[in-house]
């Protein structure tokens, strides 16, 4: 056993790498169970997200563009479930479930060509002197823009949910939307934004999986990140920071549990890989024990389906 | 006297039903007008369309001699045209600030608003702290939101649909005085109600609608309550009639009863004692949302108690659940009647099979004797009335009069030793309300003891020989209900609160 061949610099900044995924699906699902929908597609919309940026960013040779074309996809595909939920009035729990099954079938399906290809690395920005501050460059300073992105989107929704007018607006038809409804706010237009974000939000995250983290192209990569992402937004009891804690949580603790399983630790490695799982979800459950703030903060509308009676 | 909107022909028609047919009438700067009629009339549909909630199939709105078209809520507030809605439009996890924001065209930054809101509510006597959240108000005080909501706007036309239903007389005294000093200010308001005696004392002038047409206009201070009641309901009604008997002994005794709300905005019940007779009806008033389906909850076995805090003839029952209650005869009829109260989905017989088959036999060795509760059903349907084409037919589909009838009366037949029903006549029409009440009345007669927990104060003082008064989860001591008159009444439910009569310098 060998306990020196984990460098916890590298450790620290391979987190804020492993949990960007996470992260960003985990926030914009946030947005969208805050304004009263429960799509439970992030699985899908992240695989797909991963190969559309993918198959883009190999073909035209930039990543950027894929990263945008991995937003669109995730979008595009969480508007069909926006539109089979909020204009067609489908059940949001079998539409979720339909939707990530579809994904993943469909990722596969255009992915067949892709396995084994190199994608092109999306170039760090250079922070200078920043990075060259012991330790701390290394962890905080030396990731690429997708990183910092996630964390300024974190604040942005945490800021546009408590501060502005259409964040107020949001909150307010995820709380009770025939009451929105009846001061004359268009609540399936509201909530068709909030999807489309967030579907955007987890096509970014899934194409950050496929282009920077891992990276290449496998089927079925996402391994349960979308689930991970939605069990976060709950625990975190739909606050902000909170999810950026469980994200990186997760993400800590799946990057050194395989440090630990390379160390060749004494622990069954069945169980190494389930610890993230579980670390994550027995500290957001332990946090969130107290059931009335919880429900204070949870959406009453979360799942229910808006029939305009008038 | 100018007209300050003019309704001409306003026709509405919704699948298999006309809710407004060629409705007319005008209101004048600051005068009062009643839109009266009985559920089902078409009140609501028609100040949804004055509010731009929904669109007119027909007919043309002028505003102060332009013409009228909202297209939405917006636009209608832009034009200065405010509603109080029945079912209050409030957000429970927001503040109370945020929730009038949300109500405004172009809300001042917050700190401002909450600054005006301070302001505005001192002025009317209507107390508002800007910051609370309104999931922890009261009714009244939530009520007080949505009206500062409105006035905030300096509305031209108030539109307030039935605003007292929820409030103490005192509250409601308070309010009044509120609106006719919006009215000498120039605002024109539309009351809707069917409480007539306070469209009596408050209003200027009266429409009164039936199935979806204006029957009649008139002055409501040249008529009686029961003139406005006949031309609400288009025939005579009959008051219930009360045999009046002699109570028997103790059948059901409450002591020392406490319950923590499951609900985070719920009232927990503290420290309830009562008993009731055998033929005795007791009545408890009070305010929505001061433990009523907490204290209904206990009583049907929803929720467990401490086994002494409720005892059946002596017995401990407090631990028992629904279904042993419901074996030694102590059965409840809860308030709402889609989802709680009766399956939506579910046919009658269905209905009838799950809250009697354990006192009518209609299962054996767990499997189900649908005969027998098809014949439960339809006894129940003609015992009651129950207007619908057969028992197969889903709760959903029967009006709420008739569905309410079909849940009191699948209880009654039961032969209970106990009967807790809650709001029986809610949003039930004149005649059904009626019957029930008289049910209610029959089944007392017959030595049940009766629990009826209602909003409405004149049901209570109509039924009950004893009333008690639910107030933030404690009960008062029971009084006789004969000779308690509504002040006192209003003071057993709490008063005013802190509400005050307005301040506006004259």
């Amino acid at each position: 056993m060998d306990f020196g061949a984990i460098n916890p610099t590298v450790l620290a900044a391979s987190l804020m790498v492993a949990s960007t995924p996470i992260l960003l699906a985990a926030i914009g699902e946030l947005v969208v169970e805050k304004s009263g929908v429960l799509n439970l597609g992030v699985e899908g919309m992240m695989i797909t997200g991963a190969i559309v940026g993918f198959a883009i960013a190999v073909e035209t040779g930039s990543p950027a563009l894929g990263f945008l074309t991995a937003m669109a996809g995730g979008a595009a595909l969480s508007l069909i479930f926006g539109v089979l939920t909020q204009v067609l009035m489908s059940n949001q729990v079998a539409t979720g479930l339909a939707l990530t099954l579809f994904g993943l079938g469909f990722s596969a399906l255009i992915g067949q060509g892709y396995v084994g290809v190199k994608p092109p690395a999306l170039a760090k920005p250079d922070l200078g002197l920043l990075a060259d501050i012991p330790v701390l460059g290394r962890v905080l300073f030396s990731h690429d823009l997708i990183v910092y992105l996630s964390l300024a989107l974190v604040v942005a929704v945490w800021a546009f949910l408590r501060f502005t007018r259409a964040g107020l607006i949001l909150r307010a038809v995820g709380e009770n939307h025939d009451a929105a409804h009846a001061l004359g706010y268009k609540v399936v237009r509201i909530r068709l934004a909030a999807i489309a974000f967030g579907g955007a939000c987890a096509g970014l995250g899934g194409a950050y999986l496929s282009l920077m983290r891992v990276p290449q192209w496998t089927e079925g990569m996402t391994a349960g990140a979308g689930w991970i992402a939605l069990a976060i937004v709950v625990f975190a009891s739909w606050r902000a920071g909170r999810v950026l804690l469980g994200a990186y949580l997760f993400g800590g603790v799946a990057v050194l549990q395989l440090n630990l399983q390379a160390a060749g630790v004494a622990v069954p490695v069945e169980l190494l890989s389930a610890s993230p799982y579980l670390v994550t979800i027995i500290v957001l459950v332990i946090i969130s024990a107290d059931r009335g703030r919880a429900a204070l903060n949870a959406p009453a509308s979360l799942g229910r389906v808006f029939h305009a009676s008038s | 006297m100018t007209a300050l909107l003019t309704v001409e022909g306003l026709t509405k028609a919704y699948p298999g039903v006309i809710a407004n047919d060629h409705v007319g009438f005008d209101i004048a700067q600051g005068e009062v007008h009643a839109l009266l009629g009985e559920n089902g009339a078409g009140k609501s549909t028609l100040v949804k369309m004055i509010y731009g909630l929904v669109q007119p199939d027909a007919g043309r709105m002028t505003l102060r001699g332009k013409p009228y078209v909202p297209a939405s809520p917006s636009a209608a507030r832009k034009a200065g045209v405010a509603m109080v809605f029945q079912h209050f439009s409030l957000f429970d996890a927001l503040s109370v600030a945020e929730n009038i924001a949300l109500g405004m065209e172009t809300p001042p930054p917050m700190r401002r608003l909450a600054a005006r809101i301070r302001e505005v509510s001192e002025t009317y006597g209507l107390p508002l702290t800007p910051d609370r959240l309104v999931g922890g108000l009261s009714a009244g005080e939530r009520q007080r939101v949505e009206i500062i909501r409105c006035l905030l706007q300096d509305p031209r036309l108030l539109i307030m649909d039935e605003p007292t239903s929820v409030l103490t007389p005192q509250e409601v005294a308070i309010l009044f005085a509120t609106l006719r000093k919006l009215a000498a200010e120039g605002t024109a308001i539309l009351y809707i109600s069917h409480k007539l005696e306070e469209i009596r004392t408050l209003c200027d002038r009266a429409t009164i609608l039936r199935r979806g047409r204006v029957v009649e206009s008139c002055n409501p201070r040249e008529k009686s309550a029961a003139q406005l009641a006949e031309m609400m309901v288009g025939t005579k009604l009959t008051a219930p009639s009360r045999a009046g008997g002699n109570p028997g002994g103790v059948v059901l005794e409450v002591s020392g009863l406490s319950l923590p709300s499951a609900n985070p905005f719920g009232t927990s019940l503290r420290d309830i004692s009562f008993s009731v007779r055998a033929g005795e009806i007791l009545g408890i008033g009070g305010v929505a949302g001061n433990g009523q389906d907490e204290l209904l909850d206990a009583l049907s076995g929803e929720a467990a108690v401490t086994p002494g805090a409720v005892r059946l003839r002596g017995r401990p029952i407090g631990a028992l659940g629904p279904g042993p209650r419901r074996r030694v005869a102590v059965l409840a009829a809860p308030e709402e009647r889609l989802g709680h109260a009766a399956a939506p989905d579910m046919s009658l017989t269905e209905n009838a099979m799950l809250t009697a088959a354990i006192r009518e036999g209609l299962a054996a060795r767990g499997f189900l004797k649908w005969p027998a509760a098809k014949a439960f059903a339809e006894k129940v349907i003609a015992a009651f009335d129950v207007r619908t084409p057969g028992p197969g037919n889903a709760a959903r589909s029967l009006s709420g009069g008739n569905l309410q009838k079909f849940v009191i009366g699948r209880e009654v037949l039961q032969r209970p030793e106990v009967l807790v029903v809650n709001q029986p006549t809610w949003g039930v029409d004149a005649s059904a309300a009626a019957a029930i009440r008289q049910s209610l009345l029959d089944l007392a007669a017959s030595g049940t003891a009766v629990i009826v927990i209602s909003q409405d104060l004149d049901e209570l003082m109509e039924i009950s020989d004893r009333f008690a008064a639910l107030n933030e989860g404690r009960l008062s001591p029971p009084r006789p209900a004969q000779g308690l008159t509504l002040e006192e009444i209003g003071l057993m439910l709490g008063g005013a609160h802190d509400m005050e009569v307005a301040h506006v310098a004259e």
